[in-house]
């Protein structure tokens, strides 16, 4: 369970937000500029709020009352970002082994190979990023951070720098990722349609506040600012 | 043409040993010092990067000077090097090198932080969330994406140490055999009757080091590059 609780201030913009999520996927919505990459960057440690707690299963990843602010290194939770973040000095196998070996895990091939299935990213170990397409990228972005046994994913708008096509192309990937991967995640999107194919809960977030918290049913509702859902319809 | 006898090889061999002892010292050094002008803001940050780049705008013979009442045997630093680690600067090839590496150091410092300048740092904090602590972090991505920066610079430091005239001549003499470089010993033979064929010689050995010198970091820039964007 992620329970989260912070304030903060940046020059012309003040986040303030509370929720819990039990587990499982869940969405964080809500309109470009609203705060979503700010709070996701606090539940990684890349931010640190001015004020708050934020607590991840037995573990206080910062807690401003206690001055516990648990370093990034530490927090073992995977971060998809947008733009993929590969590094470009290392194959793709090295890259999707990296966390591992930060971790000084032992090498569990088993489990490298059950991940590389699933995101069907066997063709590209020995690949540099520089030569993979977009959609690729974000598939062994996704691996990258599996792989390292995380305690949460975070995945911020993994889908929003890939055409439709890569999109589709993608989507079927994060549903397997959702049912197969039995890791918490907080998928964070401005797209309503992604967001019911993929979250089970959804925390909405508008201008630096939780205005709602609920179930999918919530996104039936979105406002005319957010991309009105046009194909994912029909999973309300 | 290039018969060289063997002092003249004395005096290549000599070049080359100080160029390679004084670049490889500096360079952990300069990285630190990159890394710290490149990613942080203290006090007296201008004072230090003013320090550093003091020997590019010094007259040689000033940094010579400089070096031999500090690092000289009865200097503070030297008289300290001698006793405690037994290392000699003054009128030896230590010291020729000490020269050498003072004089390439600016030119091997800024490289390398431009270098660490234009990382992505996106791409650290990515390595920060996989669970890289600072060290792992510097060790697998900031330096190998530095690392253009570092082989220029490292290039850049060998061909001054290697060039290098004032601050040697001035500080450690011009000993055959112990701190004569390439460049002392072409300045000699220019002053010696006959000595104008050794003279050219060594001027031709000069020149193919560092041509040799200036192709090698090209090659291995290039890989570097290949590395990161595909072809």
């Amino acid at each position: 369970m992620l329970a989260v609780e912070v304030e903060k201030r940046l020059s012309d913009f003040f986040l303030s937000a509370s929720f819990q999520t039990p587990g499982g996927a869940a969405g964080l919505f809500g309109p470009s500029g609203a705060g979503k990459t700010t709070l996701i960057n606090m539940i990684a440690g890349l931010i640190a709020p001015d004020r708050g707690r934020i607590v991840l299963d037995d573990f206080i990843l910062f807690d401003s009352a206690a001055s516990i602010n648990m370093p990034v290194h530490r927090r073992r939770i995977g971060y998809v970002f947008q733009e993929g973040r590969l590094f470009p000095h290392f194959t793709v196998a090295a890259n999707l082994d990296y966390g591992r070996r930060m971790h000084g895990f032992l090498r569990d091939d088993a489990e490298f190979e059950r991940i590389v299935a699933m995101l069907d990213i066997g063709n590209l170990l020995e690949r540099r990023p520089a030569k993979l397409s977009g959609g690729e990228r974000q598939r062994i972005a996704i691996g990258r951070a599996l792989l390292m046994r995380p305690r949460l994913l975070l995945l911020d708008e993994p889908l929003a720098s890939l055409d439709e096509t890569r999109k589709r192309e993608i989507l079927p990937y994060l549903e397997k990722l959702r049912d197969e991967a039995r890791v918490p995640m907080v998928y964070v999107s401005h797209n309503a349609a992604e967001l019911a194919r993929l979250a089970r809960s959804i925390v909405w977030l508008d201008a630096g506040q939780v205005i709602s918290i609920g179930g999918p049913e919530l996104l039936q509702i979105a406002g005319p600012e957010i991309n009105r859902p046009t194909t994912g319809a029909r999973f309300f | 043409m290039l018969d060289l006898s063997p002092d003249e090889w004395t005096a290549v061999r000599l070049s080359l040993k100080i160029a390679v002892v004084a670049t490889l010292v500096a360079l952990p050094f300069g990285i630190a010092l990159a890394f710290l002008l490149a990613r942080k803001s203290f006090w007296g940050k201008a004072l230090l990067e003013g320090i550093i780049h003091l020997p590019l705008v010094l007259p040689p013979v000033v940094t010579g000077y400089l070096l031999l009442i500090s690092f000289g045997r009865r200097g503070p630093i030297g008289a300290f090097f001698a006793e405690q680690l037994g290392i000699v600067f003054s009128f030896r090839w230590t010291g020729a090198a000490l020269a050498c590496g003072v004089m390439g150091f600016p030119l091997l410092v800024r490289p390398i932080r431009l270098g660490i300048e234009t990382i992505d740092r996106r791409l650290e904090q990515a390595a920060a969330t996989l669970g890289a602590n600072r060290f792992w972090l510097f060790l697998t991505v900031t330096l190998p994406l530095a690392l253009p920066g570092v082989i220029a610079g490292m290039v850049l430091c060998f061909a001054k140490a290697l060039g290098e005239f004032g601050a040697t001549i001035t500080f450690v003499s011009n000993i055959p055999g112990e701190t004569q470089t390439i460049s002392a010993a072409i300045y000699t033979f220019t002053q010696t009757p006959g000595g104008d064929a050794a003279a050219a010689r060594l001027v031709v050995v000069a020149m193919l080091i560092s041509l040799a010198a200036l192709v090698a970091s090209e090659w291995l820039a290039r890989r570097a590059g290949t590395r990161f964007h595909g072809e």
